[in-house]
């Protein structure tokens, strides 16, 4: 075994890791917010009176959930184009990481709004709540705490997901390493240091999300 | 534009062989080594909770892309002459390892206390409480999430395809250069995922019902 490690040749390109890891951030956190934007109304659809509407949410759910996201987000990026929509590598790859992450949020989100009893909705309302008060502290409360763990477990995989973007160029981290590599050739030291970023970036959110739960859902159940 | 013929029908078949063979080689390889991280996890041994514990994070906190390309590059500097093949078939089984080894340890925990203090007490050894006890009981609990670990696995060997190995989706993609139809063959290539997965998903969540149903 004759090979020298080179560290040097990837930390001289820090700045580009570093755009890349803002690139990821900005990806996942776009692909959050739009997942749970189709999360909450796909929910909404789910208990739909239209029987046609109800079913094309489940097939969504578990066609999102039975394939690949290599394959969709090639699909979306060859579908778009043709629908005479063009936009840029990292809107479609938004797109795709919302359309992905939000068949998992509409299941989840369901789990949590049906552990809602109802006697506890009629008891708000009993005790003389208005209606969006009833939903603000007696719905949406107690089902956000519910779904909280698998949500934000669902976030962090959606973040580390977001690296098979550079399968259409988007940018992100991934795609800055594959850069590196072509320049420098060293291949195992790009993407030993990118897997450590990646590590840092999911640990951190860890901790943020679990420091957003002790401030938020620090309330007594019983 | 070219059509989808006989020949390239034939070229996705190929490539699917190997996304069910790493598939099983993944799940196999990291069953058995997933069983080994779960009891060591679950062990008395502090330093052995440790780094397991370490060990599952780290497959848990980064992108099986990115342990894909490291186990890639990393078994080439190792000095083995080995083929895309079995370096992917290694990344496979350590990530599959992590993940069987995380849902295997809560299956063994949540199988109640007294079973172990009843196997202490009719003075069985670690190996017999263990293979003849708990393990069986864990199993049965664990099996919606290791079903749905399958699936998951199964969707991840598409990521193969970024690092060059020639399986399904891999497949779909040249032959969508070389006809020109991506939509369909992107659906036909969704489509075949779906078939092997969705019965998989569907046995699991039933499963899991049945179980929340007899809990109770």
């Amino acid at each position: 075994m004759t090979y020298t490690f080179d560290f040097g040749a990837v930390l001289d390109r820090a700045p580009e890791l570093l755009w890349g890891s803002l690139g990821t951030l900005g990806l996942a956190l776009a692909g959050m917010l739009l997942a749970l934007v189709i999360g909450i109304l796909g929910v909404v659809a789910r208990t739909s009176k239209s029987e046609i509407t109800r079913t094309l949410v489940i097939v969504f759910v578990e066609v999102v959930r039975n394939t690949p996201f290599l394959v969709q987000i090639f699909f979306i990026y060859f579908a778009l184009p043709l629908m005479g929509i063009r936009l840029n590598p990292t809107v479609t790859a938004i797109i795709a990481l919302g359309i992905n992450g939000g068949a998992y949020a509409i299941e989840i989100i369901r789990g949590g709004v049906e552990s809602v009893s109802r006697g506890q909705i009629e008891a708000g309302f009993a005790l003389g709540l208005h209606k969006a008060d009833v939903f603000r502290l007696i719905v949406l409360k107690p089902a956000l705490r519910a779904i909280y763990p698998s949500l934000t477990s669902q976030f962090i995989m959606l973040t580390l997901t977001t690296s098979v973007c550079t399968s259409i160029a988007a940018y992100e981290l991934t795609s800055a390493a594959q850069r590196i590599e072509s320049d420098t050739f060293r291949s195992f030291e790009v993407y030993f240091t990118v897997t450590a970023t990646y590590l840092v970036i999911s640990t951190l959110m860890m901790g943020l999300f679990a420091l957003i739960s002790r401030h938020y859902f620090n309330y007594p159940t019983r | 534009m070219g059509p989808i013929g006989e020949n390239e029908f034939f070229f996705l078949m190929q490539g699917l062989r190997w996304t069910v063979l790493l598939a099983i080689v993944g799940f196999i390889g990291g069953g058995i080594f997933g069983i080994l991280i779960a009891l060591l996890r679950t062990s008395k041994t502090k330093v052995a909770r440790t780094i397991t514990a370490g060990y599952i994070s780290v497959f848990q906190g980064t992108p099986l892309l990115m342990q894909l390309f490291v186990v890639y590059y990393g078994v080439a500097l190792l000095g083995f002459e080995v083929n895309a093949w079995i370096a992917v078939a290694i990344a496979f089984t350590l990530h599959a390892s992590a993940f069987l080894g995380e849902i295997w340890r809560g299956s063994i925990e949540a199988v109640p206390k007294g079973q172990t203090e009843a196997a202490n007490a009719l003075g069985l050894h670690y190996v017999s409480r263990m293979k003849d006890v708990i393990l069986p009981q864990a199993l049965k609990i664990s099996m919606p999430a290791t079903i749905g670990f399958l699936v998951q696995l199964i969707k991840g060997t598409s990521l193969a395809a970024i690092v060059g190995f020639i399986e399904l989706t891999r497949a779909g993609y040249i032959i969508s250069n070389q006809t020109y139809r991506p939509l369909l063959v992107f659906g036909i290539v969704g489509a075949i995922y779906f078939i092997i997965c969705w019965p998989l998903s569907y046995a699991g969540s039933g499963l899991e019902k049945r179980m929340a149903k007899a809990a109770r």
